[in-house]
Formats: C-alpha cells, sequence, structure tokens
C-alpha cells in the first residue's frame, strides 16, 4: 500500500464491497476480503484525516535557493 | 528666364526634400501584400487599397515590439513617415508602429497563437490528463497577496482541510510575468511534491491577462507532468493557457471546488462502503451457518440421514433403471426396426414367387415329357400287344388249331405216344372245349 493513492483504493474498496454483496464468495475469500476492505477503509479514511503543516509557500532566494515557508494568508 | 535643368540627383533630392518635410509624420491605412523578410530581419511589403499601392518598410528594431504577427492580406492601420530611397528612385512608407485594423493588435496576437499552437495540436484531448480524485498536494501557482489565494484557501479548507497546499508567488500581470509562471510550472515539476497544479489570476483587461496569452506559458503548461488547472480571469475570458491547460476552470474558486472533494461527502460514502462490506460478509457468514446448520442435523441423526441416503439411492437407482431400461428399448427397438428392414428384403414372397415359376416350369416340363413317354410307352405296348395277338394261341385257334391237354393234369398233348387209349383228354378248340375219349393212338406221322 506504500504507493496507493486514495482514489485506487477507493476504487478496490468497491470492488470489494460488490464482491461480497453478491454473497458468492467461499467463506476463506470473503473473509479475506472483508479483513482488505477494512485495511482499505481505514487507509481512505486516514487519508481523510491526515493533518501536516497545511499550507507551505515556495520562494526562490536571491543565491536561486528554494525556500519553504508558512504561508499566512 | 532660363530654363533650369537638373540632374537626377538634383530632382530626386528635390523630391525627397518636398515628401519627406510635407510628411514627416503620417498615419496610413491598407492592406500588406507581398510580404516579405529576409536576413536582414526588417520586414517588406507593399500597402495597397482597391486604386493604389505604396512600397512599405518595418524595421527590425520596430518589429520587435509587435505583438503580432504581420501576414499578407492583413489590414493595418500605421504611423510613420514618407522616404525617398534615391539610387532607386523610389519612395515608401517606413513605419514606426502598426496595428491590426478593425480589432486590438492583443486580439490579433491572440487568435494568431491560438492557431498556431491548435495545428501543433497543444491542444489536443489526448494530450489532457486527468486530475487525482484526492490530491497528495495542490500546487498554487499566483499572487501571494490578493482575494484570489485568499478565497481558494478557504474554499479548500472548507472541502477538505487536509489536503496540503504549496503555493509558489508569481507576478500574474506585466511585462514578464508568463516567465515567472512558467519557471513556477518547472519548479513544481521538479520537486514532483504535488499532484496537481493550479495557475490562478483574477478578472482583468485583455492587455492584463497578457501573460496567460503567451507562447513561452502555453509551452510550460504543455511540458507539465503534473496536471495543470488553468484558472485565470472571469468566466468569459479565455485565455491560450486554458486551451493548454488539462482542466480549465471559470475561475479561481471554481477551480478550488474542482481540485479537492468535499470530505463529508468522501465519509459518507466510506461509510456506506463499510456498511456494506458489513452486509455483505454478515450475509455470507449467515447462509454458511445455515448450510451448516442442515449439515449438522443430519449429522446428528444417522438413522434418518441413514434413511434419506437410503431414500436417495433408491431414487437414484429408479432414476438410473428407467434410464437403462429406456436406453435398452430405444436399442431393441432399432435393432428391430434394423430386422424388419433386411426381413423385408428376404421376405419369403420374393423366393415363392421365384420357386413357383420355378416349379411351374418344372411342371410343364415334366408333363411334355410323361406324355412322351407314355405315347412311347403306348406305342411300343400297341405294337407288343399286335405281336402277342399275332403269337397268341388263340389265334391260331382260330385259324382252326386246337390244343389237346390231359385230365386232370392239363399236360398239354404233344406226342401220341404220351396217350394211351380210353385217356380222357380235353381239346381246346377257337371257340369252347371238348372233352374226349382216346380211341387209338397212332405214332406215325402221316397217320392223321
Amino acid at each position: 500500500m506504500a504507493k496507493m493513492t486514495f482514489e485506487t483504493a477507493l476504487k478496490q474498496l468497491e470492488e470489494i464491497v460488490a464482491q461480497l454483496e453478491s454473497g458468492n464468495l467461499p467463506l476463506e475469500e470473503a473473509l479475506k476480503k472483508f479483513e482488505e476492505g477494512t485495511k482499505l477503509s481505514k487507509f481512505c479514511s486516514q487519508k481523510l484525516e491526515e493533518t501536516e503543516k497545511r499550507i507551505m509557500m515556495l520562494t526562490r532566494q536571491a543565491d536561486g535557493e528554494v525556500t519553504e515557508t508558512p504561508f499566512e494568508a | 528666364m532660363q530654363t533650369h535643368i537638373y540632374t537626377v540627383t538634383e530632382l530626386t533630392q528635390n523630391i525627397k526634400d518636398l515628401l519627406e518635410e510635407t510628411f514627416p509624420i503620417l498615419w496610413i491605412s491598407g492592406e500588406i501584400s507581398n510580404l516579405s523578410r529576409p536576413a536582414s530581419g526588417h520586414f517588406y511589403f507593399t500597402l495597397k487599397d482597391e486604386k493604389a499601392q505604396i512600397r512599405a518598410v518595418l524595421f527590425k528594431g520596430q518589429a520587435r515590439n509587435l505583438s503580432f504577427r504581420l501576414e499578407d492580406g492583413l489590414t493595418i492601420v500605421g504611423m510613420g513617415r514618407i522616404s525617398v530611397y534615391a539610387p532607386q528612385g523610389q519612395y515608401q512608407v517606413i513605419f514606426e508602429t502598426i496595428e491590426p485594423k478593425g480589432r486590438g493588435a492583443l486580439q490579433l496576437a491572440f487568435e494568431q497563437l491560438k492557431a498556431k499552437l491548435a495545428q501543433e495540436g497543444l491542444f489536443d484531448p489526448s494530450h489532457k490528463k486527468p486530475l487525482p480524485y484526492l490530491p497528495r498536494r495542490v500546487c498554487i501557482v499566483t499572487s501571494p497577496t490578493g482575494a484570489v489565494i485568499h478565497d481558494m484557501i478557504q474554499i479548500m479548507g472548507r472541502r477538505c482541510p487536509t489536503v496540503p497546499i504549496q503555493i509558489i508567488p508569481v507576478r500574474v500581470q506585466g511585462q514578464g510575468a508568463e516567465v515567472e509562471i512558467a519557471a513556477a510550472l518547472e519548479l513544481a515539476n521538479r520537486r514532483d511534491e504535488a499532484d496537481v497544479l493550479v495557475i490562478a489570476r483574477g478578472g482583468g483587461s485583455l492587455e492584463d491577462l497578457q501573460p496567460f496569452n503567451t507562447e513561452t506559458l502555453a509551452r510550460a503548461i504543455h511540458a507539465s507532468r503534473i496536471p495543470v488547472v488553468s484558472a485565470v480571469g472571469h468566466e468569459t475570458d479565455y485565455t491560450i493557457a486554458d486551451f493548454v491547460a488539462d482542466i480549465r476552470a471559470p475561475t479561481p474558486s471554481a477551480a478550488a471546488e474542482l481540485i479537492v472533494p468535499e470530505r463529508e461527502s468522501l465519509k459518507t460514502a466510506l461509510f456506506n462502503l463499510e456498511r456494506r462490506a458489513r452486509t455483505g460478509i454478515e450475509r455470507t457468514i449467515a447462509q454458511l451457518m445455515q448450510r451448516l446448520k442442515s449439515l449438522d442435523e443430519r449429522l446428528a441423526s444417522p438413522r434418518k440421514r441413514f434413511l434419506t441416503d437410503r431414500l436417495l439411492a433408491i431414487d437414484d437407482l429408479h432414476i438410473r433403471s428407467v434410464r437403462a431400461l429406456d436406453r435398452i428399448l430405444a436399442f431393441s427397438r432399432e435393432r428391430l426396426r434394423h430386422y424388419e428392414r433386411t426381413l423385408s428384403a428376404y421376405h419369403p414372397r420374393r423366393w415363392i414367387q421365384y420357386h413357383r415359376v420355378q416349379l411351374e416350369r418344372f411342371d410343364r416340363e415334366m408333363n411334355a415329357y410323361m406324355h412322351k413317354i407314355i405315347d412311347d410307352k403306348r406305342y411300343f405296348l400297341r405294337r407288343l400287344e399286335a405281336t402277342l395277338t399275332a403269337l397268341s394261341p388263340l389265334a391260331i385257334l382260330e385259324r382252326g388249331y386246337s390244343i389237346t391237354q390231359t385230365i386232370p393234369d392239363q399236360h398239354i398233348v404233344l406226342s401220341a405216344d404220351t396217350i394211351v387209349p380210353d385217356d380222357r383228354v380235353s381239346v381246346r378248340l377257337f371257340r369252347g372245349s371238348l372233352i374226349c375219349r382216346v380211341e387209338r393212338t397212332l405214332h406215325g406221322q402221316d397217320d392223321v
């Protein structure tokens, strides 16, 4: 899940839900899918809750170096 | 008064003075034709209307200030002066500045650039990159002061407060602004932290938006690996940047709405998905439990299971036997049909018919043969009968002979020696017989 984006996770989650809803899965697989779905859901939730220094400004200094400073609106 | 005779140079100089002093500055309008631009970089063309034409030139230095491209057929208004070129004896307009007639120079430049880039394929939908659903980080290239960035931050914060925002401050109007913006795009691509780029600027005049109508910026947007949203001006303002960008947002505020999803609705969607997943797995488990239960029941009652199994076995056997019978029947029926067909090929009717014909033929032949034999035999018999008749003693008797026989021995008497007198003999005649008594016997041949 290192490179997973919110979108792909959401898409996978949707697929898994559809499979679980079909009721055709053997128990083992259903449980595996459910577990996977739970993970994806958690991942998506985390993505939505993630907080970090939100607004930064990139400026190029006179010496050409780019610096990052918090932006105050 | 003596007539003055001019030299060519003298006259030309006079004309030159006259013309150049009379028209030190003039405005002229006409249509460009025969446009050429030699290696010198100066523009040479003919300016014409319906009835006349005049040579014209725009030097490289002045041409540099032009925002649009000169081209044949273009009707222009320009300011310049008349110049006479003595070595060629030609006069021409030397333009200081030229503007397209009827519309603004910027407007024309816009249209010319748009046509050029469109032809190069910079606006092709195939180049358009999709925006991420939930951006990792949004990079906004805009002026760090003013309402635009403020509004965008507010809207994005309201919709999804967790998406990080990166701002690259640039000038968004004035000479060289496009270079700054292009550099900002390049910087964002190099750092590769954001997965969506927004170029934002509030509304303004066509002149104000000029940096967004430059080829420099157009190419920088086109080169960006990160999807670019253009959010320049008002809803009605279209810039070249809008055409090249992956998505055009009508306004910066609209761009803010476009690039980040509403977190609350995503949360709701996620919650619904979770609920559905749970319902799904619960139903799967319930179904499996049900099956387990029924298996369990069968397991718990071996007698019942035994019976059930037997019943099933009987049913199965029944079905199988019926099927087998059906198969055998079908097979036998088929064989029967085969034999019937074979049999009818050997039906006795044919045989009888054949043999009857044979028989009849034999019969006929045999009859004919028999008749012939009978006839032959009959004929033979007749002849035998005739012979017999001829030989018969009776026939002799008919001729008067008679047969003497002893009594009672009935020996035929051939010699008188065998008889003595008083012997009784019978004499057979042609008709009837005589019983006689011998008187005497005579033994000589001729004694009769």
